[in-house]
């Protein structure tokens, strides 16, 4: 009696759950940036591509650690990331295939109005960094594997310095707007994405300090299918479309016509150049 | 402070525009919480009864056990969750990561520990009399369950509501498991998360008023039910 009462439970239970494991084709799992999702890019980009193709985006906003992690475990198909070195590495392991430069835009290093350290007059990110460094003014960091985060190590690397665990050296673990929020309480120096930094200017008090396009701030967004010889079960031919898309002149125009409220190109495409003056 | 207020304006205007999305997401929050007590429920219910009632070597430590998993924080049941439920996990070919389903199973290993330590509570502290009195009249085992289960009724309600509100209050495992899709498996307190991320904190907290709010709503059904059960 109480076993047939069970067997029925457990039935009931996995009819309850099956449902939600039909899995379509017409579904396209994406993992991608905190940097690219907060500033309403993909919101603006990914209905067209699902009006012209009838794949539907699932896109799953995490730092490029993680998002590169879920790509390998193969529970995304494709992954939009901005982590040239880690990218690297995940092709050379085989995780990924197909990928293709998007879009770039720059790091910026952002901190208090008063620039207690002085960094605008630096004459790069580098001496910026050291300059800091030399204040021991609060720096926030991610501290969260994500392409930021990477970069900002890099960033110390070349400043031949290792700031971790230093008082004035505080690792967040958290996203970049909550970091540029810690940063505005702390009265502090945070390295930021140019377009997370304009979606968020105006709800903090801080200033881009240091802004500069060279190599060391150059921040490329790459996107990835999952090799499908890795894992089978991926929806390549959804991923290899949704690259194409991002790569076409199309999507390219779609990126370069993003702007915050205020006109500002948050991405600029890469694979197609859109003169400024275009009329 | 001026947050709060923003928040308030905020809320109204969420509730009186029926936003679409908003009702969406509070939609789900509710079906995938709801799913997941109801299951919790079912299961838990006839566990905690029979652990309450019959006397076995090892009951001590069942209890204790289910007591300490009332502790299980969010993250880690996400975190465990994820393992059985990626590809390289060994669930990951029923594909429920990122999806309601998934969500449902965080919710679910969370709220089945704490229905059942506390229906053994409910059950425990119910006057022996009443068991002894319904099998001296003749009752089935089934009948003097459900006599036991009756005289619980407000403790059991109480349990049932604490599984539900942990479920729907927690954000570490759905934000894990679900993914917070948007449009799929958003729910409001991975909203919350991601409006707090996005420095709108106005909205995140209109958000939160909102689910206080359905909270309330699902709190004064149980009363309802509370009152009618007793005449």
């Amino acid at each position: 009696m109480t076993r047939k009462i069970y067997l029925t439970l457990l039935i009931l239970f996995f009819a309850v759950l099956l449902p939600g494991s039909s899995h379509a084709a017409d579904r396209l799992k994406l993992s991608s940036t905190t940097s690219t999702d907060n500033t309403g890019l993909l919101a603006y980009i990914l209905p067209i591509f699902e009006e012209k193709t009838g794949i539907r985006v699932d896109v799953i906003a995490v730092g490029t650690g993680r998002a590169l992690k879920l790509a390998e475990n193969g529970d995304v198909d494709v992954t939009l990331v901005h982590a040239p070195a880690k990218e690297r590495s995940f092709m050379f392991a085989g995780y990924g295939v197909n990928r293709r430069p998007v879009m770039a835009n720059y790091f910026i290093i952002v901190g208090p109005g008063d620039d207690p350290a002085g960094i605008a007059g630096a004459g790069n990110a580098v001496e910026a960094f050291m300059m800091i460094r030399e204040a021991q003014a609060p720096f926030i960091s991610r501290g969260d594997e994500s392409g930021t985060h990477t970069r900002e190590l890099a960033i110390w690397k070349a400043a031949d310095s290792n700031p971790g665990g230093a008082r004035w050296y505080l690792e967040t673990g958290k996203g970049m707007g909550e970091s540029l929020a810690m940063a505005d309480e702390k009265r502090g120096y945070t390295l930021s994405d140019q377009g997370s930094f304009l979606k968020y200017s105006d709800k903090v008090e801080l200033a881009a300090l240091f802004t500069g396009r060279s190599k060391l701030l150059y921040n490329p967004y790459s996107i990835i299918a999952v090799n499908p010889s890795r894992h089978p079960h991926v929806n390549y031919a959804g991923a290899i479309k949704l690259i194409e898309f991002m790569t076409s002149p199309e999507g390219q125009k779609l990126i370069g016509d993003f702007t915050d409220g205020s006109g500002n190109v948050l991405f600029e495409p890469l694979v197609i150049k859109i003169p400024s003056n275009a009329q | 402070m001026e947050y709060l207020i923003g928040a308030l304006t905020e809320a109204l205007k969420l509730i009186i525009s029926l936003d679409s999305e908003v009702l969406s997401i509070a939609f789900l929050s509710l079906k995938v919480a709801g799913t997941a007590t109801l299951l919790a429920a079912i299961f838990g219910i006839p566990l905690a009864y029979t652990i309450a009632t019959r006397d076995f070597p090892g009951r001590g430590a069942v209890l204790t056990f289910f007591n300490t998993l009332m502790a299980l924080p969010t993250v880690l049941v996400g975190l465990l969750g994820y393992s059985f439920l990626s590809r390289k996990g060994p669930l990951g070919f029923l594909d429920l990561l990122f999806t309601p389903s998934g969500i449902i199973i965080g919710d679910l290993i969370l709220a089945f520990p704490l229905i059942v330590a506390l229906t053994v509570a409910a059950v425990s502290s119910v006057d022996e009399r009443a068991r002894i009195t319904a099998m001296n009249l003749g009752a089935s085992r089934l009948q003097v369950t459900l006599t036991v289960l009756m005289e619980a009724r407000y403790a059991l309600t109480a349990a049932v509501i604490n599984g539900f509100g942990r479920v729907i209050a927690e954000v570490g495992s759905a934000m894990m498991l679900g993914g917070n899709i948007r449009g799929y498996t958003r729910t409001m307190t991975t909203a919350i998360a991601l409006e707090t991320s996005k420095g709108e904190f106005s909205l995140a907290m209109a958000l939160g008023l909102l689910l206080l709010a359905l909270a309330l709503s699902i709190n004064l059904l149980f009363r309802r039910f509370q009152r009618v059960s007793t005449q």
